[in-house]
């Protein structure tokens, strides 16, 4: 039987009728039309579809979409600015060439943003084991690593900046 | 200061905004008004006669709307999936050419092979009803192991009895033999180039479309080549007329070579859409991905190597035999003969070689081009047998190597397996890797590896490739059935910016960025007021797509053809506008000058003109400013360059850690080099999971895939691989005006033999198979402190 669910999704609260099997990330590619979120396996192991949920990454291919009831989800394109202005773990990715496909990206970034909660002053080594559940075939990492060491960096600096202001 | 635009800088990417902000728009996001899903039944056998197929619980479950069997696609005269390149036998018979209809008719021959489609409102409905479907199989034998195919008793296909597809050989035997009859030494080897799967990041998806009022076809596909997906689909698979048929692939999520064949869901999807009129959506899983990508690799070799007794290489001789799998896939035959026996000269000056090459038929997955596809079979071969010879020798390994290098004075060079380098630097590109590596410093290293109970070792490759396969004549007169020239079109908008359509395509190279970066520096535009166009048949002249490192060596070519064209036009236009003479005027960028004057009109100014005739030499020019070229190369390129790795084992647990890794690598001329070093970090992990990590296994009584998903098939993660040292030595190729050779397989080239080269030092071993796994390195050892011999 269909159930009725309610997301925040990106800040913004819809209500869905869903199947109780129904995946989060078929929820958010599917009935809200966002894209950005990719599905890279069938085993929880690659990472494409990392999303927020309530603040924490999850891999939202193996999350149901009734887990997400009430809750606060944040997908890619929930992460620059309104105006567009990239968020900082996404200028790294640019500024250290961190994609290449661009189809692991969107997860890439999510567990990379989720790492400043976990781990601000993440070491090259701690990256690497932190980004092990997200699979890229084109970059190496090396760029990846490179580009969330700046992107951490990055957000202190504008965490530091707004706590003053 | 570097440069920040133009040929030679690392401009940030254009593309990655989209990327960034999830607005990349991959196949899969594509939805269409009244689109259905197609679900694909595959065989569980890997060898199986199809005896019946009953569909009537599958046809009448909820929101089916039709199943679609092989008979289906017979009766309506859908053809077979075509292999694009001829091989003959030693004997002169052609190569074996079964036929492969897109679902099978009458047996299946892998696990994974496709049986029927079933159709409905949504995915679920559809694998729901699949469940319902009632499949009589008679199984058979299963043929698995590539080296004993003719003794299986069973044959995959009825016209190859002996399930050898061909036997083709390739080089001088006589001159080899009487090579071989002078040697002081002779090293021989047997070694394994494992079976891999691609695995690109996106999943295969098709959308097929089919628009009755106007007779109109649609096919989106994540392919690195539309417009050959739209030819094969047209002169081949479903026979359509071209001028109706529309291919696209938009943003597609890594290729690595296993995005470039035309496959059966491509068929289907349209075939599909044809008979529902609606369109219909395909998107694998990725256990489906393991099970109908076509897989790479696969080679059983025997490799001998003659020497003098200073070690110079007199002969080679080498006995391959190339897993196909269970069907020809589009490329498959050209990858372990003119795209690996070709560059068994590597990059020493050994007058002679022979190759011996059978394909063979299995119950497998078709196997066909994987990132370098017959080049990394080669250089793993050369630099493994190198450094087995260098130990049998007791010769320094960077030593040998050097002795026997080509000389940048024998260039032009012709090898004795049919090419002609153009130019390259072998030495100095060691010279360099050794410096960055610190070669002098390793004994301190190991030494303080041993210390802490560790065993270090370096390995060195130094490959050569061919990019950009060339001329069309030759490759035709090789058996390629298709031409290898591409084309662009650059067209001036009458408000000054351009779009460029390229027939390459890009799939996370750069194309985007890149391209413009040249189009920006000859025409003077700024990068944000040009587009670069690929991946769709309707917007682009006809080119061939991506793969093989050819999008600029050829690709790029077209369009500096054609920008030059824009240039000869512009110059008229400048002539008139000026009031000089066309000889008179000189281009710098987007500036056109009467030469020793200050009269100058800008190239804005002059499309401007173009579209807009009024003052204008309209009895000597057409209007407009846009212009087209096709491209055919004369001869490949070839990148080069020498990859140095270190590692650490632990003997206690067989586990292998890169500790250093170096690369020096020459491309000729750089376009952009932070595009140019990702390339090079995604081929070396390529190269480095290939090493350590990958493999494909079947099983080989059942012929059931044991590696078919990310849980059994261990991939290469951020943690498993190093930081790496890289650096590029520019020497121009000279047979294209660009300068250019190509980046994008250089890594995976040699990435896999460096790794085993260093694995093989730190154990102290002549050679063990791929992958160096903690498992296979520990037995390894363990052996050796036994006293039994290696694997």
């Amino acid at each position: 039987m269909p159930v009725s669910i309610t997301l925040t999704v990106n800040g913004k609260t819809t209500a869905l009728t869903v199947e109780p099997n129904t995946l989060l990330v078929d929820a958010i590619r599917q009935h809200l039309s966002l894209t950005g979120t990719h599905v890279g396996c069938d085993t929880s192991q690659c990472g494409a579809c990392v999303v927020h949920l309530d603040g924490v990454s999850v891999k939202s291919c193996t999350t149901l979409a009734v887990q997400a009831d009430g809750r606060s989800v944040v997908t890619i394109e929930g992460l620059a600015a309104p105006d567009g202005t990239l968020h900082p773990m996404q200028a790294a990715f640019k500024e250290h060439h961190g994609l290449q496909c661009g189809f692991c990206t969107p997860g890439m970034v999510m567990s990379a943003v989720d790492l400043a909660r976990v781990n601000p002053d993440a070491t090259p080594d701690e990256i690497r084991h932190w980004l092990e559940g997200n699979i890229c075939r084109c970059t190496g990492y090396h760029n990846i690593v490179k580009a969330v060491e700046s992107g951490l960096q990055a957000m202190k600096t504008g965490a530091s900046a707004q706590a003053a202001e | 200061m570097s440069k920040t635009t133009g040929i030679g800088a690392s401009v940030k990417r254009v593309e990655d905004y989209r990327f960034l902000t999830g607005r990349g728009r991959y196949t899969d996001d594509m939805n269409r008004p009244g689109q259905c899903h197609a679900y694909i039944v595959r065989s569980p056998h890997a060898h199986a006669r199809i005896l019946s197929i009953d569909t009537s619980a599958t046809v009448a479950a909820p929101g089916v709307l039709t199943v679609l069997t092989g008979a289906d696609m017979v009766a309506d005269n859908i053809g077979s999936l075509p292999c694009g390149w001829l091989i003959h036998s030693r004997d002169g018979t052609p190569m074996k050419e079964p036929k492969h209809l897109p679902i099978a008719a009458d047996k299946v021959r892998h696990v994974g092979d496709q049986v029927a489609v079933v159709i409905a409102e949504t995915l679920q409905q559809a694998k729901d009803a699949a469940e319902l479907l009632e499949i009589e199989y008679e199984e058979l034998p299963a043929v698995v192991a590539p080296g004993s195919v003719e003794t299986a008793g069973t044959a995959v296909h009825d016209e190859a009895p002996d399930n050898v597809c061909y036997d083709w050989v390739w080089g001088g035997k006589d001159k080899t033999d009487a090579a071989f009859a002078q040697a002081a030494h002779v090293t021989t080897l047997d070694l394994v180039n494992t079976r891999l799967v691609p695995n690109a990041m996106e999943p295969r998806a098709a959308v097929g479309e089919y628009d009755p009022g106007m007779d109109e076809y649609t096919l989106t596909t994540t392919s690195q080549n539309p417009q050959l997906i739209r030819l094969l689909l047209c002169g081949f698979t479903m026979g359509l007329p071209e001028h109706k048929v529309r291919v696209v692939a938009p943003d597609v999520g890594g290729g690595f070579g296993s995005k470039i064949y035309h496959y059966a869901e491509e068929v289907i999807v349209v075939y599909a859409a044809r008979r529902l009129k609606r369109p219909v959506k395909w998107t694998a899983e990725r256990s489906e991905s393991f099970l109908s990508d076509a897989h790479g690799r696969d080679h059983l070799t025997h490799v001998e190597l003659a020497m003098d007794a200073s070690g110079i290489f007199l002969g080679m001789r080498v006995n391959t035999t190339a897993n196909m799998g269970a069907y020809l896939s589009t490329f498959s035959s050209c990858i372990p003969t003119i795209l690996y026996a070709t560059l068994l000269s590597g990059q020493y000056k050994t007058p002679a070689i022979h190759a011996e090459v059978k394909a063979v038929f299995t119950n497998t997955v078709p196997v066909d081009a994987y990132r370098g596809a017959g080049r990394p079979e080669a250089c793993y071969l050369i630099e493994r047998i190198v450094d087995v010879a260098a130990r049998e020798m007791g010769i320094d390994r960077a030593e040998l190597r050097r002795r026997n290098f080509i000389t940048p004075e024998m260039m032009p060079y012709d090898t004795p397996v049919g090419l002609q380098y153009d130019s390259g630097n072998f030495a100095r590109n060691l010279e360099d890797a050794l410096a960055l590596i610190d070669y002098d410093g390793f004994p301190a290293r190991r030494a303080e590896s041993a210390a802490r109970g560790k065993r270090r070792g370096i390995g060195f490759a130094s490959y050569i490739e061919a990019c950009g396969i060339a001329p069309s004549n030759v490759a035709g007169a090789l058996g390629a059935r298709a031409g290898l020239y591409d084309s662009a079109e650059v067209r001036f908008h009458p408000t000054g910016s351009v779009s460029v359509m390229v027939g390459v395509h890009s799939h996370g190279q750069g194309h985007e960025t890149t391209f413009a970066q040249i189009v920006s520096e000859r025409l003077g535009v700024p990068m944000d007021k040009i587009e670069i166009v690929h991946g769709d048949s309707a917007k682009t002249p006809f080119g061939m797509g991506t793969y093989g490192s050819r999008s600029l060596a050829v690709g790029g070519m077209a369009m500096m053809k054609a920008i030059d064209k824009v240039i000869a036009k512009s110059k008229k236009i400048a002539a008139h506008l000026l009031e000089a003479s066309a000889e008179d005027i000189e281009q710098d960028g987007g500036v056109f000058r009467v030469a020793g004057t200050d009269k100058s009109v800008d190239i804005a100014a002059i499309a401007g003109a173009a579209y807009v005739p009024h003052n204008y030499p309209l009895d000597e020019l057409e209007p407009g400013l846009d212009e087209q070229a096709f491209y055919d190369p004369k001869n490949f390129t070839f990148p080069n360059g020498t990859q140095i790795c270190e590692v650490e084992v632990d003997p206690d647990t067989g586990v292998v850690k890169i500790v250093r890794f170096a690369a020096v690598d020459d491309f000729g001329r750089v376009i952009n080099p932070m595009i140019v070093e990702g390339q090079v970090h995604g081929g070396l992990v390529q190269g480095i999971g290939q090493a350590l990590l990958e493999h494909a296994i079947y099983d080989e009584d059942s012929g059931q895939l044991l590696t078919g998903s990310f849980m059994d098939y261990a991939m290469p993660r951020a943690d498993d691989v190093p930081d790496f040292e890289v650096k590029t030595n520019e020497v121009l190729c000279t047979t294209n005006a660009l300068g250019v050779k190509g980046c994008g397989e250089a890594g995976t080239i040699g990435g896999a033999a460096c790794v085993m080269n260093a694995v093989c030092d730190a154990l102290d071993i002549g050679h063990m198979d791929m992958p160096a796994s903690p498992e296979r390195v520990w037995r390894v050892i363990r052996d050796s402190r036994f006293g039994m011999a290696a694997e």
